[in-house]
């Protein structure tokens, strides 16, 4: 059945395994991903570990729904105390590991300790190996997969690994499986790293019992007919996240040059159609009908003649607007290398950005740009920092350290230019006119990020009713530049998104980029034919809430505050130069935004520093915390 | 005759076949026994499912020693009596496409069955990379689309 899968405790010091049951108690309070490792980190992290020590505990869960036939549970979350914002480190994977997780016997791994040479571990039908990995170190993230696959003699093992960037602690090295793949934020990659494990091989033919057989494939088929119906599914299926470049650009709601505009010009190349001179066609995550992914084949330049996967929108803004050009080929070059390396687009795409901007501005030392052309649209520079920020060499050494460690390294004067909250650059999106989605990376709980809270529909200008049918509460505005009643709307897609990460199925068949897609109702019905758990849509929502909350006290016993709870200082003083009428001139209003952060706080039952109350933690069931039960 | 039609260039690679396959015949999410599994060369991007082909002449029923394989016309589909099949696995050797499977626990094969003239896994596919038709409409497509090329190659 789906509630029979494990947890293993790996122990890299000791070279010891134990493995143990999943009391169902804490399956009802946080179901699986997301929500588990909330719990595990929470009670396997003491405050003040550091995150590249052998202390920190690295968790990957798959979610409850990862593996089974529920919409896209293709999903599993790394986790672990972040070595780049020195809070939670959380990042979420789709393609085939976390369902081969489930088929091997377990949910969750957590991994302490240090190996003492590089290691991988070896998880298959119930058991876990620890390995010897000294001649798969050095390899890039997609040898390391093959490799792997030809020692364990079976094309079916699916691997989460890291590339030279993990192996060399850059603080966003992410985690990477298949082509593409990655668990990118946050430097999960450098944790691994830490603990000289080189990746996780899985493999298993352990079948996940379904409740109701009969009854979940008659509910599927429909619940497929109705994400398949919608506008938005053609559109995904068509061309993946590069749409929302079209739209973001014609705005003027996309970070250009390190935040100096808002819309880039004469960046046809960048559009989604530019993608037809390469891709092959789509590929899809386990169990995904939408299939979002371009396969290419790079036919001219540096990697000519290479096969790879995506891009995302995420690199379009780190490779084009971001850093100034308008080159689908350089967009896909740099894809390429990231994968390769294994590091987090976004964070690599944002630190050079800064670099360019701080060399315009003279704040970076001569003898660190040596012969680099830091000027704005130079590619060749961009792929030369993304090596050296992988092998850590030179500049690329200080900007491997991301936001805060750059800024101790650079001076002071340089942190007013660098976009990140918590430690964590921001999304290539300009929040500026828009409070809900300011107020969306202002508070999530592993720094800017669009992927936690974010009310994207809110751009959409759906009528208040249709608002109200998705949001539960009369009177929400459909004007996207107002700030009544946004904090509501951020804090439902915080429970819908955790809810959604702890199921382990993905954000893009959710309310995320279209109203007209799974929430909570549906949720419950899948987890009732498919596992036996009854949950009304509340139960699930106050799961999110309790997630989340969970996640917030994590953060505040390593001693966050509300202070944290911010944008960078440019969102209130540099107002939007370009975009449509309605979006241009505009900046955050600094008094407005903390009557939003009040009310965010207040929709919480969080104090004014953004504290839960003791009623709170009390009504979530987290009053108790550490439990300690698994 | 209906069969089981698959177009491998249509394949996303997603799996969601092996699932809602195992889902319909073992009652579980199990694509190590599903009665269709894509097989992948993933580092080039290339996906391509296989089922029973359903041979006319089919070698699984040749070899089977107590003769518990035969065809049911009807629906064009080879089919196994589990009351005679003595788990000797010789049909699984015997298959050139390697896409019959033994069950361990039951001590017995397994192979898809066309889920008796609805196959789940085509109900699913939303690329419509699988396909239920007669098959010589499967084969007119083609000839059809061949045939463009042709054309065109005669235009230019």
């Amino acid at each position: 059945m789906a509630l029979n899968r494990r947890i293993a405790y790996v122990d890299l010091s000791a070279g010891s395994v134990e493995v143990r049951d999943v009391p169902l108690e804490l399956r009802r309070k946080y179901l699986g991903g997301r929500g588990m490792d909330a719990y595990l980190l929470y009670n396997h992290v003491e405050p003040g570990t550091d995150p590249l020590g052998p202390d920190n505990a690295l968790v990957l869960s798959a979610g409850l729904l990862s593996g089974t036939p529920a919409p896209a549970g293709a999903r599993c979350q790394i986790s672990a105390k972040s070595p780049l914002t020195g809070l939670l480190g959380s990042a979420n994977m789709g393609g085939f590991f976390g369902p081969e997780l489930r088929y091997a016997g377990f949910d969750h791994i957590v991994i302490q300790g240090r190996a003492e040479k590089p290691v991988y571990l070896w998880v298959h039908n119930g058991s876990v190996e620890i390995r010897d990995a000294d001649h798969l170190w050095g390899g890039d993230a997609v040898q390391t997969q093959t490799r792997l696959r030809e020692e364990l003699a079976d094309p079916d093992v699916k691997v989460a690994c890291i590339g030279v960037a993990g192996e060399n602690r850059v603080r966003f090295a992410c985690v990477r499986t298949g082509i593409k793949n990655a668990a990118g934020r946050t430097g999960m990659g450098a944790v691994m790293g830490s603990k000289n494990l080189k990746a996780v091989a899985v493999r298993g033919t352990l079948p996940i019992r379904l409740a109701d057989p009969e009854g979940a494939l008659g509910y599927l088929e429909e619940l497929v007919d109705y994400i398949q119906s919608s506008k938005y599914a053609e559109i995904m299926g068509k061309w993946g996240t590069l749409f929302i470049f079209d739209v973001t650009n014609s705005t003027g709601l996309i970070r250009t040059r390190n935040f100096q505009s808002n819309q880039m010009p004469h960046s046809e190349d960048l559009e989604c159609e530019a993608m037809d001179r390469y891709t092959m066609g789509m590929a899809a995550c386990f169990g995904c009908t939408m299939h979002c992914r371009h396969k290419y084949v790079l036919p001219e330049g540096r990697f000519r003649g290479q096969y790879g996967e995506g891009p995302e929108y995420t690199s379009q803004g780190a490779f084009g607007t971001e850093v100034g050009a308008a080159s689908m080929l350089g967009v896909l070059e740099a894809n390429q290398l990231v994968n390769l390396h294994g590091l987090d687009t976004l964070e690599v795409g944002s630190m050079i950005g800064w670099a360019m901007e701080l060399h315009e501005k003279g704040l970076l030392p001569a003898e660190l740009v040596g012969d680099l052309d830091l000027r704005w649209g130079n590619l060749d520079a961009v792929i030369r920092l993304i090596d050296d920020i992988a092998h850590r060499r030179g500049l690329g050494d200080v900007l491997a350290d991301g936001p805060k460690g750059a800024i101790e390294r650079l001076g002071p004067e340089t942190a007013y230019y660098n976009i990140h909250v918590k430690g964590m650059s921001n999304l290539h999106s300009d929040e500026r006119p828009t409070p809900s989605l300011a107020l969306n990376i202002a508070t999530s709980t592993r720094g800017a990020d669009h992927l936690r809270s974010r009310p994207a529909i809110d751009l959409y200008h759906l009528p208040p009713k249709v608002l109200e049918r998705i949001y539960g509460k009369p009177g929400l505005s459909d004007d996207y530049r107002v700030y009544e009643g946004k904090p509501w709307m951020v804090v439902w897609q915080e429970r819908l998104y955790a809810l959604v990460d702890a199921l382990g199925v993905c954000k893009f068949q959710s309310v995320f980029l279209s109203p007209n897609m799974p929430k909570a109702e549906e949720y419950s019905r899948v987890l009732r034919l498919v596992t036996g758990l009854e949950f009304t849509p509340e139960e699930l929502m106050e799961i999110g809430e309790r997630v989340t909350t969970l996640e917030r006290l994590f953060n505040l016993r390593e001693g966050a505050t509300r202070a944290d709870d911010d944008l960078p200082e440019r969102y209130f003083t540099e107002p939007t130069p370009e975009g449509l009428p309605a979006v241009r001139g505009k900046c955050i209003d600094r008094d407005r935004f903390e009557a939003m952060l009040d009310e965010y706080y207040d929709l919480h039952g969080w104090d004014r520093e953004g504290r839960p109350t003791p009623e709170t933690l009390a009504r979530l069931g987290l009053d108790a915390e550490p439990t300690r039960l698994v | 005759m209906k069969i089981l039609a698959v177009d491998e260039k249509r394949c996303t690679g997603c799996r969601l076949c092996e699932l809602v396959c195992s889902v319909r015949h073992e009652g579980a999410a199990d694509p190590a026994r599903a009665r269709i599994q894509i097989v992948k060369w993933e580092e080039e991007g290339v996906y391509l499912p296989m089922a029973c082909r359903q041979c006319d002449d089919a070698p699984c029923a040749a070899v089977c020693p107590v003769n518990a394989i035969g065809r049911d016309p009807e629906l064009g589909r080879v089919t196994t009596d589990h009351d005679l099949c003595i788990g000797c696995r010789a049909c699984v050797s015997a298959c050139p496409f390697g896409v019959l499977g033994f069950h361990e626990d039951r001590g017995k094969t397994f192979r898809c069955d066309l889920c008796h003239g609805d196959p789940t896994c085509v109900k699913f596919c939303e690329t419509r990379a699988l396909r239920y038709e007669e098959g010589d409409r499967v084969v007119a497509g083609r000839r059809r689309a061949a045939a463009a090329r042709f054309r065109q190659a005669a235009a230019e």
